[in-house]
């Protein structure tokens, strides 16, 4: 190749960093700009006394408490659905399944990974015309629907990371704890998984990431603009993701886009954290 | 499997918890491949009406006139089609082009801050990149071009790249990172500079490591929902010009859920879904693919 070729890809390369640096810098330091002045306590309380508010005493109107509540009920349900699920599925792929069904299951878990969240969300409503159908025509979407629906979408990354997680502990560790008469779930339980576990953790922190900031799924399942808090798993429910994707098409006044900036700049920083700490927990990894 | 680990050497009770165990894990594999089938298999149930009547003319079709029972999606598999291959276009050698910054071409410390970016930029909700483009871009458009409301082809398109370049980056550098110790060696030995070894060395070798980058962002942008559905303005036609309203499978879905409650319009929805579901499928084959044939070679 001659030297020309080699300085215009240097050049090219150089270019496509410094627009990425720009664009996310603008886009990062407009939400800054424009979002950091509106966090304040009537944010996310409105008029309502936090006090009452915290208890449930009184409804919160006008803050985006409800969307917090919401999002973290709904991030907690899924995860009890797909902690338990994911890393069981991935012990079974790293230590128990072999040959051919080890292939089908692997292709399977990719497929679920790559499964567009819109068509997560499509299954939760099929679900429930399936239902009304069949069994009970009361049947609706709600908090319950969306929770099943955001663990199954994020199930794969946990599996995912159990099995690597798993398959990267050193051979002669699962050797020596059978050797020394441990069964193989003991070995699997009291040796593999606490070496494991820094990896997993990781997983899950990503699972929990992409169950907070996904709105598609919700969309479809059961989340409402102005439901409240919600007061059981048949409820329809309020979500930060949701709030913004709402407020940037139907805001009404100055207020209403001040809160949609806020909320976003909160729903970002919730993300970032979780990502801080899944940076962290891969430092420790490579430590080790 | 496990066959030495029979009854016969164990107690029962220290057999039955084993069992148990594996049992358990077994079927928690087995939900995981449940859930993928019953997707499939609900869009399939749903979309039996229409496919089984021989119907399947009236969904292919241009006019989406749900008052006039016409229920074409021909224009919304266009509009998903021609947000996700240019959107991919222009992704990839942006993302080719980044990576081969982190990897050697720019500066070391740099580098590896523009690969903290890309990994932070994983974390960035879609919908903050949907709501960031409707009061950045969207009124820059608008400013620009002078005419339309801004919410157009180009708009959507424009963020799709933003959204997807991360996924690529890492999938591409990832993949370098497995090539370039094999390589680093025997090309400082010929004397190569890094710019020469990457381009000239790693790059050709790593050609089927891009090929599958660029079908995993191809999957990525033709499964995203909130993109489209917040910038396209999600007019159910043809995609016409770039700075015209369009609608892809996945905006539809989320549209048609939210606002119709008619089940003559349920079908298509289907058939969207079915269409989306089969992308995914296919992009996970081509993945596959390239991956057994390329552990072969390497």
């Amino acid at each position: 190749m001659n030297p020309f070729v080699y300085r215009a890809c240097t050049f090219m390369s150089w270019l496509c960093t410094l627009i990425l640096v720009l664009v996310i810098g603008y886009l990062l330091g407009f939400l800054a700009f424009k979002g950091g002045p509106t966090i304040n306590t009537s944010l996310f309380f409105g008029d309502t006394p936090i006090w009452d508010a915290l208890t449930g005493r009184l409804p919160v109107w006008d803050g985006i408490w409800p969307a917090c509540v919401g999002t973290l009920l709904l991030v907690g349900l899924a995860a009890a659905t797909a902690i338990p699920l994911g890393v069981g599925a991935g012990i079974y792929l790293g230590e128990y399944a072999q040959g051919n069904g080890k292939r089908i299951l692997a292709f399977l878990v990719d497929l679920l990974a790559g499964t567009p969240s819109i068509l997560m969300g499509l299954l939760g409503f099929a679900a429930i015309l399936f239902v009304r159908r069949l069994f009970d025509l009361q049947a609706r979407t709600s908090l319950l629907t969306a929770s099943l629906c955001v663990g199954f979408l994020v199930l794969p990354y946990i599996v995912r990371a159990t099995q690597t997680a798993l398959e990267s502990v050193p051979g002669d560790l699962r050797t020596t704890a059978l050797a020394l008469g441990m069964t193989r779930s003991q070995a699997i339980i009291h040796v593999m998984l606490p070496r494991a576990a820094t990896g997993i953790a990781s997983g899950i922190i990503l699972a929990v990431g992409r169950a907070a900031e996904d709105t598609a799924v919700i969309l479809l399942t059961g989340v409402v603009a102005n439901a409240g808090v919600p007061h059981g798993l048949t409820d329809k429910f309020e979500a930060l993701p949701f709030h913004i994707f709402y407020l940037a098409a139907e805001y009404q006044n100055q207020d209403e886009l001040a809160q949609a900036f806020g909320t976003a700049l909160i729903l970002l920083c919730l993300t970032s954290i979780l990502f801080m700490a899944t940076g962290l927990i891969s430092n420790r990894l490579e430590k080790q | 499997m496990q066959s030495h680990t029979t009854s016969r050497d164990m107690p029962l009770h220290r057999f039955l918890r084993e069992t148990l165990f594996r049992e358990t894990t077994r079927i928690c594999g087995l939900i995981c491949a449940a859930i993928v089938v019953t997707i499939f298999a609900f869009l399939l149930w749903f979309s039996w009406p229409l496919l089984a009547q021989g119907k399947i003319a009236t969904i292919v079709s241009l006019a989406w006139r749900p008052f006039h029972g016409q229920f074409g999606i021909l224009p919304m598999i266009a509009g998903s089609l021609s947000l996700a291959i240019p959107a991919m276009l222009l992704a990839f050698p942006m993302a080719l082009g980044i990576t081969l910054f982190a990897h050697g071409l720019g500066p070391r410390l740099p580098g590896k801050a523009v690969l903290t970016l890309v990994h932070f930029m994983t974390s960035i909700p879609t919908v903050v990149y949907g709501f960031a483009a409707v009061f950045l871009l969207i009124p820059l458009l608008r400013a620009t071009f002078a005419r339309g409301s801004g919410f157009s082809w180009l708009a959507a398109m424009l963020t799709l790249t933003v959204l997807v370049l991360p996924t690529i980056v890492l999938f591409i550098h990832t993949h370098f990172s497995l090539v370039e110790p094999q390589v680093t060696r025997t090309t400082q030995a010929l004397g190569m500079s890094d710019t020469q070894r990457l381009l000239a060395v790693t790059l050709p070798l790593s050609r089927r490591g891009l090929l599958a980058g660029g079908i995993l962002g191809f999957g990525r942008a033709m499964g995203d929902t909130m993109i489209p559905l917040m910038l396209s303005g999600n007019a159910p036609i043809m995609p016409g010009s770039p700075l015209a309203s369009m609608r892809t499978m996945t905006a539809h879905i989320a549209l048609v859920v939210a606002t119709d409650s008619q089940d003559a319009a349920y079908y298509s929805l289907f058939a969207c879904g079915i269409i989306l579901f089969l992308t995914t499928f296919a992009v996970n084959l081509g993945l596959r693919w390239l991956e057994s044939s390329t552990s072969v070679r390497t």
